[in-house]
C-alpha cells in the first residue's frame, strides 16, 4: 500500500511545565488503512514518546480513545486518516472536559452522574436465583438501543448545554437511565425520573441533537432525553392526580 | 506517606475483578473493598469478548457433558475436580447476571438463548448478540455502583505487591493523575488483571493486556502454571488482529480456502468449523503452507464465509461482526467472505491457584485469565472464559472476604513503608532518571513481540525455543538501558509503558522456558519435533518460578477424577 505524508496538529498540555495548551505538529507517513489512533501510536513509538493519550481495544468497543478530530468528537480508532485530512488533521482533547495532559481528560464527573441515575436493576424483593426472568425478544428490543452505550463521552464533548452548564446530567447518563426504566425486570423508574426531573436533569436539554449525531453506537441519546421528558411529565401529572399512589 | 487500607484489595476491574468485588461487598456491608485498575473499569478488556458464555441450562444438556467437553478440549491437562466445580456453578452465574440486568438474547418463549460453539457438543453458549463481554462488563460495573463499600481507584497502575512476614499485605500503585506512588494495604489481595496477549505481535488483545498480575505474583515468588499453553484464535482480521467471533461459525459460517473449498473437511470432518481453536488454527497454518490461502497486503489469509446465513441472521445475531468487517476491512459480510488468519487470543496458563483463587502466598488470590486453576488445561473451549471469570470471581471474592475477616489486624507499616521507598527508588528515581540512548521502549517491545510470534507461536521446536529463550535474556539486558523522554510525573504513559514491558519480559520468558521444557504436543502446545502427546512423561502441570536468571521449571500432578486420559479424537 502506498505511503504518503500527513501532518498531525495535536493539542499539547503538560501541567508540570506550566504552559498553556498549544498545538504541536508532526509530519508522519500514512497508508489508506490507517486510523487516527495508528498515527498517534506512530508518533509515540517513533517521533515523540511524551505524547499522551488513552487507548486499548482499537476496535470501537472500550470507549477509551475519543478525541476531537478537526473539531468533531470521534473515536480515534474508528476514524480513517484518509477520510478526514486535507494535508493536515487537527486533534484536540474531547471538548467540555478538564484536560489532565495532552489528549487525556478527566471523566470522573460522568461516573458520578451515571451513579446518580441508579444504573442497575432495582427490585423491592430479591428474586429467586434458581430461575431466570421471562423476557421476550421484543422486551429486550425495548431497551437494547440504550444498552449499547460504551461511555466514550463523545456525546458530552458535542453537547453545548453540558459545555455551558457542567451540572447537566447529560446524554449518556440519561440514555442509560432510560435503558433501565424500559427493562421489564426493573422497578426503579420512579427514583430515576425524580432525579431527572431536577434542575440538573433532562429539562436542561434544548434538543440540539448533536449527541446523537456523534454517537458511534447509534444510542440516540437525544431521543432518549425527549422520552424521559415525557415520562417525567406523566409521573408529575400522576402524582398530582393520585397523591400517594405508587407510580411506575 | 500516602496510604489507605481496605479489607480486600482487587487489582483489575474486568469481569473477574468486578464479580469478586460484588461478591465480597455483598457478603458483608462492613467490609471495605478496593478496586484498583489502571483504566476506568469499563475500558477493561472483558469489553472485547464477543461470542458468549457457557452454562448448562436446558434438558438436552448435562453438567457431565459440559465437564467432559471441557476436559477433552483441554487435552486432559485440566484439573477435573476444578472443572466439576466450575460447570456446576455456571448456570447460577448466568441467572445472577440476568437478574442484574444483562441483556441476554432471548428465544421466542422468553428464555435465555443458547448457541453452538467450538468443542461444545450441544448448544450451550449464552449470548447477548455478539457483544457479550461488553454487556457483561457494563452490567457488572453498573451493578457495582450499588455498593457503597466498593471503593474504586480508577487509573492507578500497580507496580508491586507488599509482602509482610510472608503474607501479602496489599499493593503499591502509581496514582496516574496525581503522579505519585501510594500504598493500598489489604488484608487480602486479589489479582484480576487479565491476560498477556501483548507479548505477541499479532493478537486480539487490547493494548492494556500486558500480564501485570502474572508478573506481580511471579516476582513475589508465586509460580506461574502452564504458561506454554497459549491460545491462538483462528479468525482474526489480518493487519490489526481484531477478533471475529467464533459465534460466526456457531451460527453456521464456513471457513474457505482460495478455491472456495471448506478445507476443514481435510482436517476435522466430524466437527468441521466447530472444532476446538487449537485444531482450527493449526489447520489454517497447514492450509497456508499447502499454498491454498489467499494472498493479501498482510500475508496469506483464509476466508470466513457468512453469505449463506443471510442479512437477517447476521444483523440479529452477529451485528458486531458486520460492523467490524465494514469498518476495518471495508467489506460487507453479507456479500463477501471476511479475510481471517490465526492470532494470539488467550493464555490458558497463569498464576497457580486452587478453586477459591488461593495462591502459594497467604493473602494473595488470583482469578480470571490471570489465574490458572486449571479448568482450561492445554486448550480452552470458546465461551468458557467469561463463565470462568464469573464463577471463580464470585468464589474468590467470597474466599478473600472470609480470609480478611479472620485476619483481625491490618498490616503494620514497616514493610509497607519499605516497599513504597523501594518502588520510589526504582520507578521515580531509577526509571525516570534514565536518559534516552540507543535502546527505545518501542524497539525492545517490538523485538520481543516478533520473536515470540516467530518462535513461540502455533508450531514450535527445540531450536526456535532455545533461540527465543536466549534472545529474551538478551532483551532483558537491553531493557535496562531503555531511557525515558517524558520526565513528568502526571499521567506518564511512557513510564507505564516501560513498566509494562518490564512485566511482559518476565511473562514472555516464563512462556518460552515452559514451552522449551515440555517435549510433547498437547492442546495448543504443538512441537514439530515431538508431535505426539506423551502422558507418561508430561501429564503434569508446568510450574515456572522466577530466579535472577532463567526461570526454574518444576511440575505438579494433574487431578483426574473420573475421566481417564484417552486419545483426543473428534
Amino acid at each position: 500500500m502506498a505511503e504518503r505524508d500527513v501532518v498531525f496538529r495535536v493539542k499539547r498540555y503538560r501541567p508540570e511545565s506550566g504552559g498553556k495548551p498549544a498545538y504541536q505538529e508532526y509530519r508522519i507517513p500514512y497508508r489508506d488503512d490507517m486510523v487516527i489512533l495508528d498515527g498517534l501510536n506512530y508518533i509515540k513509538d517513533h517521533v515523540d514518546p511524551t505524547l499522551t493519550y488513552r487507548w486499548s481495544c482499537r476496535m470501537g468497543i472500550c470507549g477509551s480513545c475519543g478525541a476531537n478530530v478537526n473539531g468533531q468528537p470521534r473515536l480515534t480508532c474508528g476514524t480513517y486518516i484518509r477520510d478526514v485530512h486535507r494535508g493536515a488533521v487537527t486533534i484536540d482533547p474531547l471538548a467540555n472536559f478538564p484536560i489532565l495532559k495532552d489528549l487525556v481528560v478527566d471523566f470522573d464527573d460522568f461516573l458520578e452522574k451515571l451513579s446518580s441515575v441508579t444504573p442497575y436493576i432495582v427490585r423491592e424483593e430479591s428474586a429467586d436465583l434458581s430461575k431466570e426472568f421471562v423476557q421476550y425478544p421484543e422486551d429486550v428490543e425495548a431497551y437494547r438501543q440504550q444498552s449499547l452505550c460504551i461511555n466514550c463521552m463523545l456525546c458530552y464533548a458535542a453537547c453545548p448545554v453540558f459545555g455551558a452548564s457542567p451540572e447537566f446530567v447529560g446524554p449518556a447518563a440519561s440514555a442509560l437511565a432510560l435503558r433501565y426504566i424500559r427493562d421489564t425486570r426493573d422497578e426503579g423508574a420512579d427514583q430515576r425520573l425524580a432525579r431527572l426531573n431536577t434542575k440538573s436533569g433532562v429539562w436542561e436539554c434544548t434538543f440540539v441533537g448533536e449527541c446523537s449525531v456523534v454517537c458511534p453506537k447509534n444510542v440516540d441519546p437525544a431521543a432518549a432525553i425527549q422520552t424521559l421528558k415525557v415520562l417525567a411529565t406523566m409521573r408529575h401529572v400522576r402524582r398530582l392526580l393520585m397523591p400517594g399512589a405508587a407510580s411506575r | 506517606m500516602d496510604r489507605t487500607a481496605h479489607d480486600v484489595v482487587i487489582v483489575g476491574g474486568g469481569a473477574a475483578g468486578l464479580r469478586a468485588a460484588i461478591a465480597a461487598a455483598q457478603s458483608d456491608p462492613d467490609l471495605s473493598i478496593a478496586v484498583v485498575s489502571k483504566v476506568y473499569p469499563m475500558r477493561s478488556h472483558t469489553v472485547s469478548a464477543e461470542g458468549g458464555t457457557a452454562a448448562v441450562l436446558r434438558d438436552y444438556d448435562s453438567l457431565e457433558l459440559h465437564a467432559l467437553d471441557t476436559i477433552k478440549g483441554s487435552d486432559f491437562l485440566a484439573d477435573q475436580d476444578a472443572v466439576e466445580f466450575f460447570v456446576a456453578r455456571c448456570p447460577k452465574e448466568i441467572i445472577q447476571l440476568e437478574h442484574w440486568g444483562c441483556p441476554w438474547s432471548r428465544d421466542p418463549d422468553g428464555r435465555v438463548s443458547q448457541r453452538a460453539f467450538g468443542g461444545m457438543s450441544v448448544k450451550r453458549t449464552v449470548f447477548a448478540a455478539d457483544k457479550v463481554g461488553f454487556h457483561i462488563l457494563h452490567t457488572l460495573f453498573q451493578t457495582s455502583m450499588k455498593f457503597e463499600n466498593i471503593h474504586r481507584f480508577d487509573e492507578y497502575f500497580v507496580t508491586s505487591l507488599i509482602v509482610e512476614g510472608g503474607v501479602c499485605a496489599g499493593v503499591i500503585a502509581i496514582d496516574l493523575r496525581g503522579g505519585r506512588l501510594v500504598a493500598i494495604n489489604g488484608k487480602a489481595t486479589i489479582l484480576a488483571t487479565g491476560g498477556c496477549g501483548r507479548v505477541y505481535e499479532f493478537t486480539t488483545n487490547g493494548f492494556i493486556k500486558t500480564g501485570d498480575g502474572m508478573a506481580l505474583a511471579y516476582r513475589a515468588g508465586v509460580p506461574l502454571k502452564d504458561m506454554e499453553m497459549v491460545q491462538f484464535h483462528p479468525t482474526c482480521l489480518p493487519g490489526t488482529g481484531i477478533l471475529i467471533t467464533e459465534a460466526a461459525r456457531g451460527e453456521g459460517g464456513y471457513l474457505i480456502n482460495k478455491d472456495g473449498e471448506r478445507y476443514m473437511q481435510r482436517y476435522l470432518p466430524t466437527k468441521m468449523e466447530l472444532g476446538p481453536r487449537d485444531i482450527l488454527s493449526r489447520s489454517m497454518i497447514q492450509e497456508i503452507k499447502a499454498g491454498r490461502a489467499f494472498e493479501g497486503p498482510y500475508g496469506p489469509y483464509l476466508g470466513l464465509d457468512l453469505r449463506h446465513l443471510g442479512a437477517a441472521t447476521i444483523d440479529k445475531k452477529l451485528p458486531m461482526v458486520r460492523e467490524l468487517a465494514e469498518k476495518y476491512m471495508g467489506l460487507d459480510p453479507i456479500r463477501e467472505p471476511i479475510p481471517v488468519r490465526p492470532g494470539q487470543h488467550y493464555i490458558m496458563g497463569g498464576v497457580a491457584t486452587n478453586s477459591t483463587g488461593e495462591t502459594t502466598l497467604p493473602g494473595l488470590y488470583a482469578v480470571g485469565e490471570t489465574a490458572c486453576v486449571s479448568i482450561n488445561g492445554a486448550n480452552r473451549l470458546g465461551s468458557n472464559s467469561l463463565s470462568e471469570c464469573l464463577v471463580f470471581g464470585e468464589w474468590c471474592g467470597l474466599a478473600a472476604a472470609q480470609y480478611a475477616k479472620q485476619r483481625i489486624a491490618y498490616p503494620r507499616g514497616t514493610a509497607t513503608r519499605e516497599t513504597l521507598r523501594r518502588e520510589e527508588a526504582r520507578v521515580f528515581d531509577g526509571l525516570m532518571g534514565r536518559e534516552r540512548g540507543k535502546e527505545t521502549l518501542a524497539g525492545v517491545r517490538v523485538e520481543m513481540q516478533q520473536l515470540m510470534e516467530r518462535d513461540v507461536g502455533i508450531f514450535r521446536d527445540e531450536a526456535g525455543l532455545a533461540d527465543a529463550c536466549g534472545k529474551l535474556g538478551k532483551l532483558r539486558d537491553r531493557f535496562s538501558s531503555v531511557g525515558l523522554a517524558d520526565k513528568d510525573h502526571v499521567f506518564n504513559t511512557e513510564m507505564t509503558g516501560v513498566l509494562e514491558l518490564d512485566f511482559m519480559l518476565d511473562v514472555a520468558a516464563s512462556i518460552a522456558h515452559s514451552a522449551s521444557n515440555r517435549r510433547e504436543s498437547r492442546g495448543a502446545h504443538s512441537r514439530t519435533d515431538f508431535p505426539a502427546r506423551d502422558d507418561v512423561n508430561y501429564l503434569k502441570h508446568t510450574l515456572a518460578y522466577r530466579t535472577d536468571g532463567a526461570p526454574r521449571i518444576d511440575y505438579s500432578p494433574v487431578k483426574i477424577t473420573k475421566w481417564q486420559p484417552v486419545a483426543r479424537t473428534y
